[in-house]
Order: structure tokens, then sequence, then C-alpha cells
């Protein structure tokens, strides 16, 4: 059951198989047994959730199931969820108690779907491997010696060693991608804009979008069905029609132009993950799909782009922890000013601070044109890179990061070498358009471990149907999207 | 861009963290690396480039001014450190 898809779970639901109940059982069993050594979830109100399945499994009985219903969903702890203690894996929300769902989680909830529990991150979602979260970090459950990825690396964890059916996460950098390719399973990155952020722990407001990380391109679409869709309470919600976001899976490839971009396949590269990468391309030439080469000149520029404007937006957002109305307050202060400086200096951790105090240099007196300013018109550049691009292809592809999952600890003295696994990620995020990364294979380590490769895709604005499609027909001809962990069956 | 400890000080005023000297200088060295990392940026000629903030043409939704969201303060305070009488407490503000 736990390696079913969500259509094939929905069907034993359907035929009374198995119930919601016992379905929910399973997984929360098995988290149980797994989640004291991969620590990929923070909270778990099995009371909760069980009562949520017996209310999913009266909708069944009463014939108004949709296919989502009933199905146990990991949900990162970045979405207030009502009632939920809800941590954005920080000690300053470490006993916030959410008062109201957002979008994401009500969308879940009115489908019926049963909330597992919420899943690790890296603090305020500012991490590419889960070791900032307050929480402790996360095993890699394909290397328990080695980091999931981040910031959504708890979703990451419960999906990669089947501790739910499927999970949402948040992408702001390179948060879903970068853990879907070193946990071997599908994730997507939205257009921005698309799935409602209201609700959703703000780190850079016009970088975070939320997205589904499943077991397969067919799992994420049918999630993206139901997360996507205008939303007024939140401002940047686009007025996108209804979209079914599986109808174009199964069309043929032949034909499809698909680019590639030289400053992805450069230097820094690991070459055990351009192999792979490469032998992907060979299948989808296979597939009907002809490859041409692009270039996104300013490509390179899109981690000081990045580094400037979300620290920026961060340390705007992350303004509201000031222990006035909820979160973390200091126990002795003389006055305002001191609680203010006390609360925020206990309540967040390294990273955090490092980054607000970034954001707060960029956009202060003097230092906004210079920083700020400039890099908002590179972002401009970027975008269009990605626009010239699409004039000569249908969709780009390419590695998703530059090196398999690394071991804990390694890269947590070196705040830069963190920044670079987000590399061929970023940009996307800058320009807005939706990603995927696939797995397409493993590379081995040195200590003989396989550890998962993905393959990046990076789709046109509103393209997603079309790039679940292309992820698709990989996953009818391959099999690496179906590889499980060792250890944990 | 060499930011020195004073420097630091007076962003985390700004940004209402409090910082000690030890913590300032370790600070100031992490910091350095990301600074230079950003300075990559100067090299590129932006002139007339239109600095972009959202990647649609869109425009700020308006709405009515009328109110939709109903009374929560209670569910709210629940998670308040310290309230009185449906009021956040905090030290005083006004001298």
């Amino acid at each position: 059951m736990i390696n079913q898809s969500l259509k094939n779970l929905s069907q034993l639901l359907a035929s009374k198989a198995v119930s919601s109940v016992e379905m929910t059982q399973t997984f929360l069993e098995r988290i149980r047994q797994y989640n004291p050594t991969i620590n990929a979830y923070i909270t778990i109100d099995e009371e909760k959730s069980l009562a949520q399945a017996k209310a999913a499994d009266s909708l069944i009985a009463a014939g108004t199931a949709t296919t989502l219903t009933g199905i146990p969903f990991a949900q990162k702890d970045i979405f207030c969820a009502k009632d939920w203690r809800t941590t954005c894996g920080s000690k300053m929300l470490a006993n916030f108690i959410a008062p109201y769902d957002a979008h994401v989680i009500a969308q879940f909830n009115h489908v019926g779907a049963v909330n597992l529990g919420k899943t690790n991150m890296d603090e305020f979602a500012m991490g590419s491997s889960n070791e900032t979260s307050y929480f402790g970090g996360v095993k890699n459950p394909w290397d328990l010696t080695r980091v999931p990825g981040g910031s959504s690396g708890g979703s990451a964890a419960a999906v990669a060693a089947r501790l739910c059916a499927a999970a949402t996460g948040t992408d702001t950098g390179g948060s879903i991608r970068q853990p879907a390719s070193l946990c071997g399973f599908t994730g997507l990155k939205p257009t921005y804009g698309l799935v409602s952020r209201y609700g959703m722990i703000a780190f850079a407001s016009s970088l975070d979008q939320a997205g589904p990380m499943a077991k397969s391109a067919e799992d994420c679409a049918l999630m993206m069905n139901v997360m996507a869709g205008f939303d007024a309470r939140d401002s940047t919600s686009l007025n996108h029609p209804k979209e079914d976001y599986t109808a174009k899976l199964e069309q043929p490839l032949a034909g499809l132009k698909v680019g590639l971009p030289k400053e992805y396949f450069a230097e820094g590269l690991d070459a055990d993950v351009a192999k792979v990468v490469d032998e992907a391309i060979a299948t989808y030439q296979k597939l009907g799909a002809e490859f041409v080469d692009i270039s996104l000149p300013n490509a390179s520029l899109s981690i000081p782009v990045y580094y400037v404007l979300a620290p920026a937006e961060a340390s705007s957002n992350l303004s509201r922890y000031d222990g006035v109305r909820y979160g973390h307050r200091t126990a002795q202060y003389d006055d305002l000013m001191d609680m203010y400086m006390k609360s925020r200096a206990e309540g967040f951790g390294e990273e955090v601070k490092r980054r607000i105090l970034i954001g707060t240099y960029v956009l202060s007196a003097g230092y906004y044109d210079a920083y700020y300013l400039k890099a908002q018109q590179i972002r401009h550049l970027i975008a269009d890179d990605f626009k010239a691009a699409f004039k000569q292809c249908d969709i780009i592809m390419g590695p998703t990061v530059p090196s398999t999952a690394f071991k804990t600890g390694e890269k947590t003295d070196d705040p830069v070498a963190m920044y670079l696994q987000d590399i061929y990620t970023i940009a996307t995020n800058l320009a807005g358009l939706p990603g995927m990364s696939i797995p397409a294979g493993f590379s081995a380590s040195i200590d003989g471990h396989d550890l998962p490769v993905g393959l990046q895709l990076i789709g046109n604005y509103f393209d997603e149907a079309r790039m679940l499609n292309v992820a698709h027909a990989y996953q009818q001809v391959t099999d690496w999207h179906t590889a499980m962990p060792k250890g944990i069956e | 861009m060499a930011l020195t400890i004073p420097d630091i000080k007076r962003i985390a005023h700004l940004a209402r963290i409090e910082i000690n000297d030890s913590e300032a200088d370790k600070t100031l060295n992490k910091l350095t690396g990301i600074l230079a990392l950003i300075e990559e940026m100067q090299a590129v000629d932006t002139t007339g480039i239109s600095p972009m903030s959202h990647s649609q043409d869109v425009v700020q939704r308006l709405r009515e001014d009328v109110v939709t969201a109903s009374n929560q303060r209670d569910a709210f305070q629940r998670n308040a450190p310290a309230v009185d009488r449906g009021l956040y407490l905090v030290p005083k503000v006004i001298e």
C-alpha cells in the first residue's frame, strides 16, 4: 500500500478494500517506527488525523468522494493548519497553534484528504539541507549520514521513506526541486501566482510558491488539481482559468523541442550527475524529443541576485516576529526595545539572523539603489533570457543540482557553499516560471551508497500540464521514480 | 563594501536583533563572504533596464471598502504572550 500511486490508493478506498482509517493507521504506524530515526515530522496528532480519516470514510460510503478523499498527506510545517502546532522549523513559533487554515490546507480538507502531520524544514524555509531547523536535522532515507536537501527536507524524507502517500512543500530558490533530486522523487514548483500563499508563512513574497512532492508526475498533477486556483485573500494570486493538470499526461512527445542551457552543463557540475542527465536526454530522444542548445547568459548572476532579493524580502516579512502578539517573547526585558531585541535574538537561528541582516543592509538608506534595485534589474534580464530561450524550444532541461546528497555538517560552516546548491534552480524562481525535478538515475557515493540524481524541467509560464506530460512520458519508459531506499520496508 | 563590527551592530539594531561583540565578530566573517558574492552584480550594465518584481504584467487588485472579516480576537489571542481584557500587554511605550 505504501508504494501505491494516488490513483491506486483512491481505487483501494473506492472498492472498500481498505478504509481511510486503515490507510491512515498504516502510515501512522510507519511514522512511529521510522520517524525517531529520520525526523521527517515535527508534529503528529494521531487523533486529528484519524478523525479526518473517519469523516473521509463517510464521504466514500456516501458516494461523494473524489480522487484524493481519504488519502493521507504530509504537510510542510510552513502552512498554517487550524488547531495544529505550526512552527516553520523555528523556536520563534515553537508553541504557535495556528488559528486558521492556509488556503493549501483548506483545499486538501475540502476534498476530504487526511493531514498526516507537519513536516520538518529549514527554519523559515531558509536552507538547502534541513540543518537549520530548530527541531533538528532530517536524515536522507537513501543514506542516513546525508542530508535530504531543503528547505522541504522533512516532506522529502517522508515521501522517499513512504511515511505518507505524498507531501506538500514550498520552493523559493529550489526548496522542492533540490530535495526531490537528493531524495529521488518527483517535485513541482508552479508558475508564480498559481497556488495561493494565504496562510503560508512568508519568507520571500515575490518568490515563494507551494507545490506537490510525490512519487510520480501523475500524482503531482492530481495534487495540482487540488492546490492550484485563484484565492482573493492572496493579493498575488493570479486569476488563471482552472485547469485539469492530468489532461495532457498521455500526449506523445514527437516533435517536442527541448532546450539545453549551456550554462547548466559547465564547470561545477559533477561528472556522475552529468552522465545520468545525458542518459535521460538519450531516453527523451528515443521518445521523439529534439534537443537544441540554448543560452541563459545571465544565469551566473542568479545567486547574487537571489541573495539580495530573498534576504531583503525576508527581513521585511520577519519583522512581524516581535514578541508582541504571538511567537517567542523573551523572559526578561527592561523596555519595549529590549523586548524586541532579545526576543528576536533568542527566537531566530543563525542562518535566519544572517539573512535578516543582509536584507536589512541592502535595503538601508544609501544602499537600496546599489543592491536591491540593481538586483531587480538583473532579475528582469534573467527573465528575458528565458523569454528568448522559449522562442527556440518548448521546454528546458538540465540537472537539478550540481551533485548528489552531501554529508550532514559538510556545508554548515560555509554559507556560500550551501547557497551554490541552488545554482540551477534559482533562476526559475526569479523568473516566476514553473519547474520540476524528476528522478533520472543514481550515482554511487564513495562509501558505496546509491544516491539519487534528478533531472530538472523548466516550463514556460502556465505550461505545467505540458511539463507534467513530458515528465510522465519518461516515467512510462523508466522506473527510477519507483525505486525505494533499503531498510525501510 | 567592506563591513566593520560597528556596521554589523548598526544593522542589527535596525533589524531589532540584539548582538554581542563575539557574535558580531562571527557574523562579520560569514557576511563578508556573502557580500563578496553579491558584489558580482556590479559588473553588469543595467542602464535602461526596468526593475522586475513580478513576472506577469499585473496590477494590484482592489476590492470594495467593506468589512468582510469577522472578529476572532479570542482565537488569535490564545497565542499571545500576555493579554488582559482583550489587549496585548507590552512594556510602557510612552514616557
